[in-house]
C-alpha cells in the first residue's frame, strides 16, 4: 500500500521530482502525476494520492505557491508554481543528489564512471 | 474554534485540499472514460489509482498541524465522546479510582505529616531526641543538666515536658496546656519570637527564678484576640504571678506533633505549679524530653556513643541512683520511638493496604478496558484496515484511560484534602489539646497526581497486546467471536487476588468491630456505666498542703447532698484515665531498695473512702478505707489480685501482710480487690494499689459520682448540679464534668476506634473494588456469550441453567478468592489483637459475617449482568446477526 510505494522512493525524492517538474512549468496535481509518470517511462509507480502530502509539505516550507485557476482544458484546477527559494532548494538537492548517486555508482560498478 | 484566525486559515487549506483531490479523481476518471471505459468502472479505477484518500487527506493535514498536540486534543475529544456514550462505565471507573487514589492520598498525607515531614523548626534534619533505655524520650532534670554540659556532639540540648495549669488572666480561671521547658529551649531550636521576646538560659537563676511565659500564637489569637499589648502583662498560673514576655510564631507548634501547647514556661519554675520540686531527683527519669541539633559532621551513632560515655560517667558517679541505661537517638515529635514505632508500623501497613487497593482497582479497570477494547475490536479492525497506525489506536486507548484516571485522581484528591483538613482540626480527646496535624502539602498533591497518571497508564496498557495482535482481516470477517477459554487467565488470577484482598479487609474489619463492641461490654474492674466524673486540680485554684484534703472532703460532702446521688468518692486518677504513676514496690523482706530488686511496679491510686463502692470495684477480702485512715495511722493499702500474686506471692490470706515502697516505708494490706484495666484494654493483668487519700498530698481530684438507679437522660442535670455545688464551694475551681463512659470513649477507645474505622473504610473500598471487578468480568462474559445464551434459551434452557452458564465462572472465582481471603484474614487478625481488645477471628459471628458479606457482594456485582442474561430474547438476538 502507501508504505510500499513510499519505500520504493528514497525520502525527499518525490519532493525533488515535483520541484523539478514545476521548474519547467507550473502545473496542477493531476498534471504533475502524469508528468512524473511519463518522464520516468512509468518506471516509477507513484501512487497518485501520495503526491498531495508532499505538495503540502512543500507549500508549508514556502518552496511552492498554489493558486486556483482554470486550465487549458477548461477545468477548475489549483496550479502550483515554484518559488525563488524553491529553485534554490532544488539546485542544492540536485547537486547533493548527483554527488550521492555518483558515489553509489562508483561503489556498485567500479570502472564505469557514468550513470545512465 | 472561530476565535483563532490560524485555525480559520487551516480550515480553508483543508477545504482546498479536499476539493483538489475530488477534482483530481474526477479528471482521472474522465480521462479513463475518454479511453472508452464505462463510467462506473472508470471512477473505480480512478479511486484505486489515487490510493487511500482518507489517509492522504490526513497525512496532508498533519503537515499543517501543530502535530502531536493537536492530534492529542482530537484524541481527548474522541475519548470524551466515547466515555459520554457509556456513562455507567465512566462513573464506575471514576468512582473506583477516586476512592482508591483518595485512600492513598489520605494515608500518604498522614504518613507525610507524621513520619516523613520533620518538625517545623529550622534545620529540622539535624534535630534529634535522646532516648534512655525503655524510658524512651524521658530523662530526669539532673541527668539532663549533665547531658547538656558534658556531651560534645550537640550544639546545645533543650528539655521540655507537657504540663497543665490553671491560668487566670483576671477574668476567669481555665485549664490550659503548655510546655515546661529549659531556658535555652527556643535558642536551641533556633526559633524567633512573633511578638516580644523569649526567655533564655540566662534567665534561669535557680528554683522559681524565671516567672515568665510565652504564649503560643494560636492561644494568643483565640484568647487575647491578637492584642499586641499582652507583652508585659501579669497572669496567674495556679495562683502564682507570671509575666507574659512574648508570643511564639504562628507556625511553631512545639516539639510534639500531636500535642500543641497553649504556652511555654521555664521548667525551673515547676515547683510553683506542681507544689513540689522534682528537679533534684536524679532517679525520677520520667520527667523531661531532651532534644538538640547535632553539630555539623556528627553522625547519630557518634552522638549516641558520646552520650553513653556521659552515661557511664553518671553511673559511676551516682552509684546510689541505679538504672542507667544506654542512650539512643530518635526523631523527635512522636515521643521518640514510644509512639513513633507503632505509628510508623501502622501507617506503613495502611499505606501497603491502600496501595494494594489501588493495584486491584487498576487490575479491574484494566480488564474492563480490555473488555471494551474487545467489544470495539470491529471498530479497531476497521480503523486498522483503513490505514490507521496501531500507535494511534493505542494512543487513543491510553488517552481514554488517562482521562479517566485523572478525573478519578482529582475527585479522590479533593475528597482526601477535605478529609485531611477535617482530621487536622479534629480533637479526638476534647479534654486535651491533642490533634493530628495532617494538612496536605504539595507533596501530597504530587503523589496523588502521579498515582493517577501511573494507574491510568497501568490499566490503559492492559488491552495493548490485544490491539497489537489484532488482525483486521480476521476480525472483520468473523466478528468478535467469543473465545472464552477454560483455563485460568491472568485476568482470572487478578480477580481472585483482589477478591482475596477484599475478603482479608472485610474479615479484619468485622473482627475489629466485634472486638470493639465486646471490649465496650467487658469487665474493666470497675463500672463506668451511669457514673459521672468531675475533674479538677486543686493546686490550680491555689490549694496546697492540708487544705487540699480538707477541700476534697468538703467537695465530696457537697456532692453527696445532691438528691439522687448514691455514692461519691474522690481519686487522684481513675483507671484507664490515661494518667497514673506506676512506682516500684518491694517485698517486705527487701532492704536494698534498688529498682532492680523491686518485686513489681504497680499502678498507684490515692482514693477516698467509698471509692470502691462508687467505682463499682468488688472487694474480695479485707476492708476499704474510712475517714479515719489519715496520717495518724500506719500506712496501709488496698491491692488487687495481680498485686497479691506478684508481690505477696499468693491471693489468699493477704490482708494484714506487708510490702515496702522505694523509700523503704512499710505498708500494710488492708483489703483485696478484683483486677481491672488500668492503662489500656489490651494490657495483660497489671498490679495496682490504692492508698487512702488522707495519707497522700495529691491535688489532682476526680470525683466519682454514682447516682441511685439509672442515670438515663439526667446526665446534663446531674452534671450541672455537681458544677453548681462545687462552684458554691469555690467559684475559681477549673472544673470538667463528663460521664465515665464518655471519658473512657475519648481516652481509651481512641486507638482501637481509629483502627476499626480505618479498617472499615478500607474494607468498604476493598469491597467496592471487588464489586467492580466481578461486575466487569460477569458483564463481559454475558455480553460475549449473548448469542450462545440466546441459543440456549431458544433450545429451552431454564433460568437456573442460564445463570449457571452466564455467571458460573465469576462466581467460582468469587468463592476461591473469598476462601483464600478468609484464611489470610484470620492470620492477619493476630496482628490486630495488639490494637483491638479481644480481636479474635475464631468467632462464628465473624465467619458468618464474612461469608454473608462476600455473598452479598457477589449478588450486588452480578445482579445487572444476571438481569441481562435473563432478559435475553432469542428471536431478537438471532434476527440481529
Amino acid at each position: 500500500m502507501t508504505d510500499n510505494a513510499a519505500r520504493s522512493l528514497f525520502p525527499g525524492a518525490l519532493e525533488m521530482m515535483i520541484l523539478e517538474s514545476l521548474r519547467r512549468q507550473p502545473a496542477h496535481g493531476y498534471a504533475l502525476v502524469l508528468h512524473i509518470q511519463q518522464r520516468s517511462n512509468n518506471l516509477l509507480q507513484v501512487e497518485e494520492g501520495s503526491l498531495y502530502p508532499a505538495l503540502q509539505r512543500l507549500l508549508k516550507a514556502k518552496l511552492l505557491k498554489a493558486e486556483w485557476g482554470v486550465s487549458s482544458t477548461n477545468r477548475r484546477v489549483r496550479t502550483y508554481q515554484i518559488t525563488a527559494s524553491g529553485l534554490r532548494k532544488l539546485e542544492q538537492q540536485i547537486s547533493s543528489f548527483e554527488r550521492m548517486f555518483e558515489g553509489i555508482a562508483l561503489v556498485l560498478n567500479p570502472g564505469k564512471a557514468s550513470t545512465r | 474554534m472561530n476565535w483563532m484566525p490560524s485555525i480559520f486559515r487551516r480550515r480553508k487549506l483543508q477545504d482546498d485540499l479536499s476539493e483538489e483531490i475530488r477534482l483530481h479523481i474526477e479528471e482521472r476518471s474522465e480521462q479513463l472514460m475518454g479511453e472508452g471505459m464505462a463510467p462506473k468502472e472508470a471512477e473505480r479505477q480512478a479511486r484505486i489509482a489515487f490510493g487511500n484518500r482518507t489517509l492522504v487527506e490526513e497525512r496532508s493535514r498533519e503537515v499543517w498541524q501543530w502535530p502531536t498536540l493537536e492530534s492529542i486534543w482530537a484524541d481527548v475529544r474522541f475519548a470524551l465522546r466515547q466515555l459520554r456514550r457509556s456513562p455507567g462505565f465512566t462513573i464506575a471507573a471514576v468512582l473506583t479510582l477516586a476512592l482508591a487514589i483518595g485512600a492513598n492520598a489520605v494515608v500518604f498525607g498522614m504518613l507525610n505529616a507524621l513520619i516523613l515531614r520533620p518538625l517545623n523548626v529550622p534545620q529540622a534534619q539535624s534535630l534529634y531526641g535522646i532516648e534512655h533505655g525503655s524510658d524512651y524520650g524521658y530523662q530526669s532534670y539532673p541527668d539532663y543538666l549533665d547531658l547538656r554540659d558534658r556531651n560534645r556532639s550537640f550544639d546545645s540540648l533543650a528539655a521540655f515536658t507537657g504540663t497543665q495549669v490553671g491560668l487566670d488572666t483576671g477574668k476567669d480561671a481555665s485549664r490550659v496546656f503548655g510546655y515546661q521547658t529549659s531556658g535555652n529551649y527556643f535558642d536551641t531550636l533556633g526559633i524567633q519570637p512573633y511578638l516580644g521576646r523569649f526567655f533564655h538560659g540566662s534567665d534561669e537563676h535557680g528554683v522559681n527564678s524565671a516567672p515568665y511565659i510565652v504564649l503560643s500564637y494560636a492561644y494568643w489569637h483565640s484568647h487575647f484576640q491578637d492584642d499586641r499589648g499582652v507583652v508585659g502583662r501579669i497572669v496567674q498560673l495556679n495562683k502564682h504571678p507570671f509575666t507574659i514576655v512574648g508570643v511564639a510564631p504562628r507556625e511553631f507548634r512545639g516539639t510534639l506533633l500531636l500535642f500543641s501547647p497553649d504556652f511555654f514556661m521555664p521548667a525551673v519554675n515547676q515547683e510553683q505549679l506542681d507544689g513540689e520540686n522534682n528537679l533534684n531527683a536524679r532517679g525520677v527519669r520520667w520527667v523531661l524530653e531532651v532534644v538538640g541539633h547535632l553539630k555539623p559532621g556528627v553522625t547519630p551513632a557518634q552522638a549516641a556513643s558520646d552520650l553513653n560515655s556521659v552515661g557511664s560517667y553518671l553511673a559511676k558517679t551516682y552509684t546510689k541512683e541505679d538504672g542507667f541505661k544506654s542512650f539512643t537517638l530518635a526523631r523527635p515529635g512522636l515521643y521518640g520511638d514510644l509512639l513513633g514505632r507503632p505509628a510508623r508500623a501502622f501507617l506503613t501497613g495502611l499505606m501497603l493496604l491502600a496501595g494494594l487497593i489501588l493495584l486491584a482497582a487498576c487490575a479491574n479497570l484494566g480488564s474492563l478496558f480490555a473488555a471494551r477494547a474487545a467489544d470495539r475490536s470491529r471498530e479497531v479492525a476497521l480503523r486498522l484496515a483503513l490505514g490507521s497506525r496501531r500507535i494511534r489506536i493505542l494512543r487513543q486507548l491510553l488517552t481514554e484511560s488517562v482521562l479517566l484516571s485523572l478525573a478519578g485522581g482529582i475527585v479522590g484528591l479533593a475528597g482526601s484534602v477535605v478529609l485531611l483538613r477535617w482530621l487536622s482540626v479534629w480533637r479526638p480527646i476534647p479534654r486535651f489539646p491533642v490533634n493530628v496535624p495532617v494538612s496536605p502539602d504539595a507533596k501530597v498533591y504530587l503523589v496523588a497526581l502521579a498515582l493517577a497518571l501511573v494507574s491510568g497508564f497501568l490499566f490503559g496498557i492492559v488491552p495493548v497486546r490485544q490491539v497489537l495482535k489484532a488482525n483486521p482481516y480476521e476480525i472483520v470477517k468473523s466478528g468478535s467471536s467469543a473465545r472464552l477459554g477454560r483455563r485460568m487467565t491472568v485476568r482470572d488470577v487478578l480477580l481472585v487476588l483482589q477478591i482475596a484482598v477484599c475478603a482479608v479487609l472485610v474479615t479484619s474489619s468485622i473482627v475489629a468491630v466485634r472486638g470493639l463492641v465486646r471490649s465496650l461490654g467487658s469487665n474493666f474492674g470497675f463500672e463506668p456505666r451511669n457514673a459521672m466524673l468531675a475533674d479538677t486540680d486543686l493546686k490550680m485554684a491555689g490549694y496546697t498542703g492540708d487544705s487540699v484534703q480538707a477541700m476534697q472532703r468538703r467537695m465530696i460532702e457537697a456532692v453527696e447532698a445532691i438528691p439522687g446521688v448514691a455514692q461519691v468518692a474522690s481519686a487522684n486518677a481513675t483507671p484507664l484515665g490515661g494518667v497514673a504513676v506506676k512506682p516500684a514496690v518491694f517485698k517486705d523482706e527487701t532492704r536494698d531498695m534498688r529498682q532492680s530488686n523491686a518485686a513489681a511496679t504497680a499502678f498507684q491510686y490515692d482514693v477516698s473512702p467509698n471509692y470502691f463502692q462508687a467505682a463499682g470495684t468488688s472487694l474480695l477480702a479485707g476492708r476499704t478505707f474510712t475517714w479515719n485512715d489519715d496520717k495518724s495511722v500506719p500506712r496501709e493499702a488496698v491491692v488487687n489480685r495481680e498485686f497479691a500474686k506478684e508481690v505477696l506471692g499468693s491471693v489468699t490470706d493477704v490482708v494484714g501482710r506487708y510490702f515496702r515502697l522505694s523509700d523503704g516505708s512499710r505498708v500494710q494490706v488492708a483489703g483485696l480487690v478484683e483486677d481491672g484495666k488500668y492503662m489500656s484494654l489490651t494490657e495483660d493483668p497489671q498490679a495496682a494499689m490504692f492508698f487512702p487519700m488522707l495519707q497522700s498530698t495529691s491535688s489532682q481530684t476526680i470525683l466519682v459520682v454514682r447516682p441511685k438507679g439509672d442515670l438515663g437522660g439526667d446526665q446534663q442535670q446531674l452534671a450541672s448540679a455537681i458544677r453548681s455545688k462545687l462552684r458554691d464551694l469555690d467559684a475559681e475551681l477549673p472544673l470538667e464534668t463528663e460521664t465515665w463512659t464518655n471519658e473512657l470513649d475519648d481516652a481509651v477507645m481512641f486507638a482501637p476506634r481509629l483502627a476499626t474505622v480505618s479498617l472499615g473504610v478500607l474494607g468498604i473500598m476493598g469491597a467496592m473494588v471487588a464489586i467492580t471487578g466481578i461486575f466487569g468480568m460477569a458483564a463481559y462474559s454475558v455480553s460475549k456469550r449473548l448469542k450462545e445464551l440466546g441459543i440456549r434459551v431458544a433450545l429451552g434452557a431454564q433460568r437456573k441453567e442460564l445463570l449457571q452458564a452466564a455467571l458460573g465462572r465469576p462466581l467460582k472465582l468469587l468463592a476461591i478468592g473469598s476462601g483464600a481471603g478468609l484464611l489470610l484474614g484470620i492470620l492477619a487478625t493476630k496482628v490486630l489483637a495488639f490494637i483491638v481488645y479481644q480481636a479474635t477471628p475464631r468467632d462464628p459471628l465473624v465467619l458468618a459475617g464474612v461469608v454473608l458479606a462476600m455473598l452479598l457482594l457477589g449478588l450486588v456485582a452480578t445482579w445487572i449482568p444476571a438481569q441481562r442474561a435473563l432478559s435475553i430474547d432469542p428471536s431478537i438476538l438471532l434476527r440481529e446477526e
